[in-house]
């Protein structure tokens, strides 16, 4: 029942923060200066065209009436009209979201091995240099956010040493007629490996700039949880038993320190979704993060109405999956 | 990371050496920046433009470090840069702290509807991706320094409150608070006595660390142009340029990079460094 419970209050609690941002972006965003209804229309309009396409948006009503309206549509699924991309809102964001979510997760990956394999070797050979430079490479990558990483790293392997794309998602010659916008995961099941290996080539940078400081601190917590475990009875009467070291870190320490790495990488993670903003920005792939920039410089209300909810869901989602995967992976919780 | 031997004192004094020194250097050439600078920073000079630095075929003297595509010199401009990047760095850090702090302090020594009030903001705060949030800030204040500082404060609030709202909360249960509420001292006067000198080493590092923070804030919103007027030199507005052209002048790019990476890095390394020298258990 308590199990029951604590979802049900974090439904609830999710719930009111996504209110919350709703409530903050509408309001912020409608005190923007500058009218988008008249960069619509073409020099010359008269001021009745302006009303009646104003009108037409709603932004005659008052700022509470808007959001009323707004509200009783995102109930519907509609998240109203694009102004300046004149599609509705739903199916342009709904057609970048895959973009963004291959990034991440193609990043999410990157730096859990990143971060693991730094882990292991520093607690594979402790209290010696390869330790030592461990945790002075990870302290290094975690000072430097993803946006100076992203800029090193168009640098050196897309100016000096040319092995990745710098932008773009895909070569133009190699688009296929993709019929999702999960690209990556569509072109390994149509077995198209060619597609599939430009489309790494494309996120690769991009990917590894927001992968760098998360790897940093997946390694620094997983090798600290990594050496309290160690000390551990059961991991020495392993070590009596005759096995090998590298069977003892991984087999018996690995999977009771992975837990508290795990909470972290959740929260960590909707930051790095957040960082695909200005990551993609930077090497101009075309997520969500890139169309929302676009969308701030062209005063486009309802785009980004849809844009920052989409995230702000995509983080409490992510939050939500994570405390479960904890419960799950957890045998002390389980029957709690 | 690092235990409790005293062997393993001598890398913290490097990493604070070497960040304070950085700094101090970019502080006194933020201060002299008209003294020192070779050129006029916005000077424009289209016969001039896009010159390699100094130590390539076909630069000119005095642009040591080579100009952009419109010929104002690289050098120049990075140093009268600093000087905004420093205003920035140290006003808006400042503030964040204070605010952040003040909350974080309020929600967790205090506790009751002001905490709960407080963390209902942190989790909607959250909620957002920042650089958005930033962005759209930026575009409902107008560009402008101002506008950059309150963005900052508005957005990484949270971060200080996050986490200075959990040091009160683990220094309120200590024994200490509870002798000097019997003590007869007043609710605020133990907050301010016994609790703020307890997480003043935390503040201080995360201060440092949001001013690196600041910075590249700063940088970003010069990149999507929507900093201070594209004429005054900023790091970020630089390296935006650089990035466009970075096939035909790399120079433009690397050299406020270059900055920009070493200032983040040595203020992050400053934080971590003061934390460790004022930890009570490590010293």
């Amino acid at each position: 029942m308590t199990v029951l419970r604590n979802i049900l209050i974090r439904l609830l609690t999710t719930a009111v923060t996504l209110f919350g941002v709703a409530v903050i972006v509408f309001v912020v965003i409608r005190v923007v200066p500058g009218n988008p209804i008249a960069m619509m229309l073409p020099p010359g309009a008269t001021d009745a065209d302006i009303a009646q396409l104003q009108a037409q948006y709603g932004f005659d009503k008052s700022i509470f009436q808007q959001f009323i309206i707004w509200l009783g549509g995102v109930m519907q699924g509609d998240f109203g009209q694009s102004i300046s991309l004149r599609q509705p809102v739903a199916n342009l964001v709904l057609g970048r979201l895959p973009a963004t979510l291959e990034l991440s997760i193609m990043a999410l990956v990157m730096a859990m091995l990143m971060g693991g394999a730094m882990a292991l070797l520093g607690t594979r050979y402790r209290d010696s240099k390869t330790e030592a430079a461990v945790d002075v490479s990870a302290g290094m990558a975690l000072s430097i956010p993803d946006f100076l990483w992203g800029l090193v790293l168009i640098l050196l392997f897309g100016v000096l040493w040319p092995v990745f794309h710098i932008s773009g998602r895909i070569s133009p010659s190699l688009n296929i007629d993709f019929s999702t916008n999960f690209y990556l995961f569509e072109s390994l099941i149509r077995l198209r490996f060619d597609v599939w290996a430009d489309l790494v080539a494309h996120m690769f940078m991009p990917a590894l700039a927001l992968a760098i400081p998360l790897a940093a601190i997946i390694a620094q917590l997983l090798k600290q949880s990594l050496k309290e475990t160690m000390h551990l009875d059961y991991v020495t009467l392993a070590r009596t038993k005759g096995y090998g070291e590298n069977h003892v870190i991984t087999r018996e320490a690995l999977p009771n320190a992975i837990l508290p790495t795990l909470t972290l990488v959740g929260v960590q993670f909707t930051f790095l979704i957040g960082g695909t903003v200005i990551i993609e920005r930077l090497f101009s792939y075309e997520g969500l993060g890139n169309m929302a920039i676009d969308a701030v410089i062209n005063r486009d209300l309802p785009l980004i109405q849809g844009i920052v909810i989409l995230f702000a869901l995509l983080f409490t989602v992510v939050n939500l999956v994570v405390d479960m995967l904890y419960v799950v992976l957890n045998p002390r919780l389980r029957h709690a | 990371m690092r235990d409790a031997r005293g062997g393993e004192k001598r890398p913290i004094g490097m990493r604070l050496w070497l960040s304070g020194g950085w700094l101090t250097v970019l502080v006194l050439a933020a201060l002299c920046a008209p003294l020192i600078a070779p050129k006029d920073p916005l000077m424009q000079d289209l016969f001039l433009g896009r010159l390699p630095p100094f130590w390539m075929d076909g630069s000119e003297p005095g642009y040591f470090l080579g100009t952009d595509s419109l010929g104002r010199d690289v050098l120049s401009r990075i140093l009268y840069g600093a000087r905004l990047a420093l205003i920035v760095a140290v006003i808006a850090g400042s503030l964040t702290c204070i605010v952040g702090a003040t909350l974080g302090l309020v929600a967790g020594f205090y506790r009751g509807w002001a905490d709960r009030i407080i963390s209902r903001f942190v989790d909607i705060w959250m909620a957002f991706p920042p650089v958005l949030f930033a962005i759209l800030l930026i575009a409902v204040l107008g560009p402008g320094l101002t506008s950059i500082i309150i963005a900052i404060v508005v957005i990484d609030w949270t971060r200080f409150a996050r986490v200075i709202r959990a040091e009160a909360m683990s220094q309120s249960a200590m024994d200490y608070v509870a002798s000097a509420q019997v003590a007869g001292r007043t609710r605020f006067g133990t907050m301010m006595t016994e609790i703020l000198p307890n997480v003043l080493p935390t503040i201080v590092a995360l201060l440092t660390l949001e001013m690196g923070i600041a910075v590249i804030v700063e940088a970003i919103l010069s990149f999507v142009n929507l900093s201070i007027s594209t004429d005054s030199p900023t790091w970020g507005g630089m390296i935006s340029e650089g990035r466009t052209s970075v096939h035909q002048a790399w120079w433009v790019l690397v050299f406020p990079l270059i900055t920009l990476f070493l200032t983040v890095l040595s203020f992050s390394q400053l934080g971590e460094g003061l934390k460790d020298r004022f930890d009570p258990v490590l010293r």
